[in-house]
């Protein structure tokens, strides 16, 4: 109890110090933990809109984005004829602008895509989807941000298309994006006779060792990868991922400096009552303790509030109209975790100084100290 | 010196130091020439002398809170130095009462007294009593819910006794104890400590301006520009 009162005390005493270093920790864990979330939830909705109805990926090899791989359009054509494989469906992924909205994701499919049909018709018929060249089906954001309603023409890029079906689709990314026949999209995009991925459903799961050992074997140059491995290997997910930690943890880095210069004050402040400690018996691992359990006491009122502003911070973004269907502002408890314990690590780390300091503080010395 | 071993023949010295020499600054202020001094159990003994004489400097190295340059001390039959057990002497030996009463003044008067338990990791009951027989025999009873700054400079300094005493040490150092006290709670206070290490059975080894305080202790001693000049049986 005297122990636990000897490290609130001191945070008591300097109340807007330890403010401020609790602050400091809060916003960086917020950061992360936003930048992180948000960056996961976009990972996962681009995962998503891949693995729709379908388990395994099959894309150009060594590509260093799936907007730059060519899959022959052949290869969809032969590698659903093979007796493991339910449906495969290519896909041609572009990015088009429009006035006013400089990037919108477009999605070049056949009519047998899972997204055309297991979507929620608002408007239209699906069954008229790619009767002509210049049909276009809108996800829902799309149709409200480029005014465009049922049977009228939008301008996308450099040509103008007419509006057969209005779809909603939780996924932002389709919710604000562009639906054409696959035929159009290469013409558009002029990758003729070619897709971006290939997506495919097996029609048993257990075959998917031997699936992919077919596509290496009958096509070197594209590789097959379930979604799971997908998501871990593909470079822009992993840079993608990289950076939201790396700015976090430079977050957290600032955070951490806040609270050893907080504890350094505290060190320096009181290096008489230290020695008066060691004087009545304290060992170094208790002396050590007090300045550790200090900043431990710093780092998570800072964690925890920064949980708490992260999590708001969070929501509000998700009460953006513009933004919905972008944001995932789930928070997955193992995150939460990582970042708890992350920032009593940086707290410990900042304590780690100021605690050598005061351990080696020579009491004799100290006392003279005023 | 030869009056001395023979009037205490039956009891044992529990301070010793032979030939102890410190000096700081890198040898350019020497503190201690030579001193040789023994402290027989359960005595009270006076340390007189000028400032700058070397009282705390000795003291210190009784507690283990310094090491001599030359020479040995032995606490309790154990000789300290470097690598010694300083924590075992720290919490159970040794218990130091300081000029100024060096508590911590954020916290109450019972848990600055109770600090030295929580090193020793004694437990919160047996703490608890001791700390209960303590503040009754120093009539600090009805202030143990105090914060220090609420307490008169006496209380305070018997606050520091009583925290000093709190593990049962078998020594008792003071560095002048009642030397930032007026007069009345001087005496008060000194009288409060020699009754305390007499009924604990304590040995006291206090450095003190003060003649009319240190005449009042079994024996005095003289220390004068960092030697041992006079041993005097004082009552």
């Amino acid at each position: 109890m005297i122990f636990l009162k000897l490290i609130v005390t001191n945070l008591r005493r300097h109340r807007i110090r330890s403010l401020i270093s609790v602050a400091g920790i809060a916003f960086s864990v917020a950061a992360m933990l936003t930048v992180v979330t948000i960056l996961q939830g976009a990972i996962g909705m681009f995962s998503s809109i891949l693995s729709n109805d379908s388990e395994i990926i099959v894309f150009e090899r060594d590509v260093s984005d799936l907007f730059f791989s060519n899959v022959p359009a052949d290869a969809a054509e032969r590698i659903s004829s093979w007796p493991m494989v339910a449906h495969a469906n290519p896909v041609l992924f572009g990015i088009v602008s429009s006035a006013g909205h400089p990037i919108i994701t477009c999605f070049g499919v056949t009519p047998a895509d899972a997204r055309i049909e297991k979507a929620t018709w608002l408007l239209g018929d699906r069954n008229k989807f790619a009767q002509h060249e210049d049909d276009v089906v809108l996800g829902e954001r799309a149709a409200q941000f480029l005014s465009a309603a049922l049977g009228s023409y939008v301008p996308i890029g450099h040509a103008t298309f007419h509006v057969v079906g209005i779809v909603k689709t939780a996924n932002g990314f389709e919710d604000g994006g562009v639906f054409m026949p696959l035929a159009s999209a290469q013409s558009f995009f002029h990758k003729e006779g070619t897709s971006s991925v290939i997506t495919v459903k097996l029609r048993n799961k257990d075959d998917a060792v031997t699936f992919k050992a077919m596509v290496k074997a009958q096509y070197p140059n594209l590789i097959a990868l379930d979604d799971a491995e997908f998501t871990r290997s593909y470079s822009q997910f992993r840079i993608l991922k990289a950076t939201a930690w790396a700015v976090g943890g430079c977050g957290l880095l600032l955070g951490g400096l806040g609270v050893a210069n907080t504890m350094i004050m505290s060190v320096f402040m009181r290096i008489r009552e230290v020695a008066i400690l060691r004087v009545n018996g304290f060992s170094h691992v208790q002396i050590g303790g007090v300045i550790f359990g200090e900043s431990a006491v710093v780092s998570l009122s800072g964690a925890m509030a920064g949980l708490l502003v992260g999590s708001c911070f969070l929501y509000a973004l998700k009460m953006i109209p513009a933004l919905d269907g972008y944001v995932d502002t789930s928070l997955h408890p193992l995150l939460m975790m990582v970042v708890l314990l992350l920032a009593l690590l940086t707290g410990v780390a900042g304590a780690l100084y100021p605690a050598i300091y005061a351990m080696r503080i020579r009491a004799v010395e100290a006392l003279r100290f005023e | 010196m030869k009056a001395l071993i023979q009037d205490d023949t039956e009891r044992r010295i529990v301070l010793r130091a032979v030939d102890l020499w410190k000096s700081y600054d890198e040898g350019t202020v020497a503190v201690l020439k030579g001193v040789d001094i023994g402290c027989f159990e359960g005595r009270a003994v006076a340390l007189c002398g000028p400032s700058g004489c070397g009282k705390s400097t000795l003291l210190h190295l009784f507690a283990g809170l310094d090491f001599p340059d030359q020479g040995k001390v032995w606490v309790n039959g154990a000789e300290i130095k470097r690598g010694s057990n300083l924590l075992r002497l720290l919490r159970h030996e040794v218990g130091f009462v300081f000029q100024l009463h060096n508590l911590i003044p954020d916290l109450t008067l019972a848990e600055n007294c109770l600090i030295p338990t929580v090193a020793a990791g004694t437990d919160r009951r047996t703490a608890k009593t001791r700390l209960m027989e303590l503040a009754e025999r120093t009539g600090l009873t009805h202030r143990l819910d105090h914060r220090i700054q609420k307490l008169s400079g006496g209380e305070r300094q018997r606050t520091a006794l009583c925290r000093a005493l709190m593990n049962r040490p078998k020594i008792l150092l003071a560095d002048e104890p009642t030397g930032s006290l007026d007069e009345q709670s001087s005496s008060a206070v000194f009288d409060l400590l020699l009754d305390l290490v007499a009924t604990e059975g304590t040995t006291l080894l206090m450095a003190t301006h003060d003649r009319s305080l240190a005449l009042r202790c079994d024996r005095l001693v003289e220390m004068h520009d960092g030697k041992i000049r006079e041993h005097a049986y004082a009552r």
